[in-house]
């Protein structure tokens, strides 16, 4: 029933802390650290979180820009660290795409547009040139830029275009998933929600999967059909976009969403008040024993600092948070619509 | 839209540059002398004599390089008093015509920097693109490599090369390439080490696109620009280099002439005949300078993002 392309079992990632003349070793940078998830066919999951939470890192990964410390990533139920390098090349490259953050330096300054859309085309198919060009002209359509910009270079073009001409790449492979690290972030916000439009108009009419990578809670609310939110390279909760955004469960992930939102007027005379965080995320060297976001938490009590909580599953949400220890507390707040500050 | 502001359209047109009117004569005149002058330097060496298609007796040279008119020595030019038409630009200590050493020099002193630049760019592009772009060991041995020509007294080794060779053309060429290219290669070898952390390498990566590939068409395009500066100001180096070992005599041997060998050899005579190495001296300069100002103008023309300015 429900359709599995992108497994994450488990991911961790440490870099190696290195000192002194002999690069000895004195501790590890623990990036990602445990965390699992699934992407369906067809549907959104966005990873959530401030920088340094470990969610670029995350895509690089699913990419193989980046080797894994341990834990396996399932494509299709295969595992792709296990693939040989024509595997890879037949059955993982082209399926899966990606666009990046900055549309001004995802592309190389050089090239042609035209060279810049085919270029997955040319290294992954043995089509003729006069299929690539058909392609090319084909895609470009489909993400509204006119035929007659395939011999411009990038430079000569806005960031929403380029965007688009970034969309365009991926696209022309017909890929299953595309990474999605941070699509409208450089973006003005005008542009934002064509380009967001545009991908969900892609998804729809392909029926394609995303990873987002964000930090822009409206971006995400509006694009995925699941978000995880991450604190210091690991998941703290994870549920159905709309569940997530209106009844917000893990502290943080409350946080977030009060700190996202605007105030207005008559918020404030009712006596909402906006949950602000203090201090910066700690150091994921040096990560806090107990619960990792204790330091920050406005309901942190003492157990917090010492145990580490459990992932304990609350409706269809994931929450890792002591709070939901307690029986009691968990079917009150799975029945109460307005548990959350943030709730609608 | 444009009756809607037809004024605004009218007064931009010649502005479109975003340069006044006389930045752009300036600039259109900063490629066209340059590339006359190197042009005509070039067809000056080709048409020296025809005898590469049998006819040595026709040509641009008035006389035969080599021939010695004893009697006729250091004759001044013809444009000051005792000069005379017959030999235009003077006579030098054997009493052989400048114009026509200078004519035929061209041709010793160009097509040794055009090859060594050729070879050397080729070499240390390759080694340095390599290099930077794999990094690891490929790269520590490589730039170690680079370290020792670097650090290579260049004389020695041309010296070394004419005893075992002996002196010529080749010798020449070899000597100023065996230790040429290390500066290429740690130039493209630094750009490629910027180049390959930028997205759109990765994202080259992403689609699958081989190492080949992604040196040959995202890395090399990019390392272009500052290649061609440094090529263009090494015409200079190597004419200079040149001449400096056909001065030591390594290089081009007497009788046959190059720039280098004529301003080393009217450096005695200066005091009285001072055209005998300022003409040689004029060219090189001409060379050098056309080819700057000419590489500005290419890598502005090459570089996309300059192309409007």
């Amino acid at each position: 029933m429900t359709d599995v392309i992108l497994e994450a079992r488990d991911l961790k990632k440490y870099y190696p802390v290195t000192k002194g003349l002999l690069q000895r070793t004195i501790g590890w940078v623990r990036a990602v650290d445990g965390i699992s998830f699934t992407i369906e066919r067809g549907k959104t999951l966005s990873l959530v979180g401030e920088s340094g939470a470990g969610k670029t890192t995350v895509a690089k990964a699913v990419l193989l820009l980046e080797k894994l410390t341990s834990g396996s990533i399932l494509f299709e139920g295969k595992d792709i660290y296990r693939f040989s390098k024509s595997q890879l090349k037949m059955e993982y490259r082209p399926r899966v795409q990606s666009v990046q953050q900055n549309p001004w330096s995802s592309m190389n300054p050089r090239m042609r547009v035209r060279d810049i859309i085919a270029e997955p085309l040319v290294v992954n198919t043995k089509r003729t040139k006069e299929e690539i060009r058909s392609r090319v002209l084909e895609i470009l359509d489909q993400v509204g830029l006119a035929p007659n910009q395939v011999d411009y270079y990038p430079h000569e073009f806005s960031g929403g275009q380029r965007q688009r001409i970034a969309v365009a790449r991926a696209l022309a492979l017909n890929p299953d998933l595309i990474v999605l690290d941070e699509p409208v972030s450089a973006l003005d916000v005008s542009i934002r929600a064509q380009i967001m439009n545009l991908l969900k108009d892609l998804q729809d009419q392909y029926n394609l999967s995303y990873l987002v990578i964000a930090h822009n809670l409206a971006t995400v609310r509006f694009m995925s059909h699941t978000v995880a939110i991450m604190y210091l390279g690991e998941i703290v909760e994870f549920g159905e976009a709309e569940e997530l955004f209106t009844r917000p469960l893990h502290p943080y992930t409350r946080a977030l969403i009060s700190a996202s939102m605007l105030t207005l007027p008559e918020d404030e005379d009712k006596g909402v008040e906006k949950i602000i965080l203090s201090g910066e995320m700690p150091s994921p060297l040096n990560p806090p024993p107990g619960c990792r976001f204790h330091t920050r938490c406005v309901e942190a009590t003492d157990k917090c600092s010492k145990d580490v909580p459990e992932v304990r599953e609350i409706g269809q949400q994931r929450v890792k948070c002591h709070l939901y220890a307690d029986p009691s507390v968990r079917s009150a707040v799975s029945k109460g619509p307005d548990a959350g500050p943030a709730g609608k | 839209m444009l009756s809607i502001m037809p004024n605004i359209e009218d007064k931009t047109r010649p502005r479109i540059s975003g340069l006044s009117r006389g930045a752009r004569i300036l600039r259109g005149l900063s490629l066209v002398i340059p590339a006359t002058v190197l042009a005509l330097m070039f067809l000056t060496a080709i048409f020296a004599d025809l005898a590469w298609i049998g006819l040595p007796d026709v040509g641009l040279s008035p006389y035969h390089p080599n021939d010695q008119v004893l009697k006729e020595r250091r004759l001044p030019p013809a444009f000051i008093e005792g000069g005379s038409t017959e030999h235009l630009l003077g006579t030098d200590n054997l009493g052989r015509d400048v114009l026509s050493r200078v004519i035929h020099g061209a041709r010793v002193s160009l097509s040794v920097s055009l090859l060594v630049i050729f070879i050397t760019a080729t070499i240390g592009t390759i080694l340095g693109i390599t290099a930077g772009y794999l990094g690891g060991r490929i790269e520590g041995f490589i730039m170690r490599v680079v370290d020792v020509a670097l650090s290579f007294p260049g004389l020695i080794l041309a010296l070394l090369l004419a005893t075992i060779i002996g002196p010529g053309y080749m010798t020449v060429v070899i000597a100023l390439s065996a230790l040429g290219w290390a500066g290429y290669a740690r130039l493209t070898r630094g750009e490629s080490l910027r180049i390959r952390q930028s997205d759109f390498v990765a994202q080259a990566r992403v689609n699958g696109a081989s190492t080949s590939r992604i040196m040959l068409r995202h890395i090399f395009p990019n390392v272009l620009n500052s290649l061609i500066v440094i090529m263009t100001l090494a015409v200079g180096m190597m004419i200079l280099a040149e001449s400096m070992l056909s001065y030591l005599g390594i290089g081009i041997s007497a009788p046959t002439a190059s720039w280098g060998s004529m301003v080393a050899d009217g450096r005695n005579d200066l005091d009285r005949a001072w055209w005998i190495s300022t003409f040689p001296g004029i060219a090189i300069g001409a060379v050098v300078m056309s080819g700057n100002f000419l590489g500005d103008w290419i890598r502005d023309k090459m570089d996309p993002r300059l192309r409007q300015l």
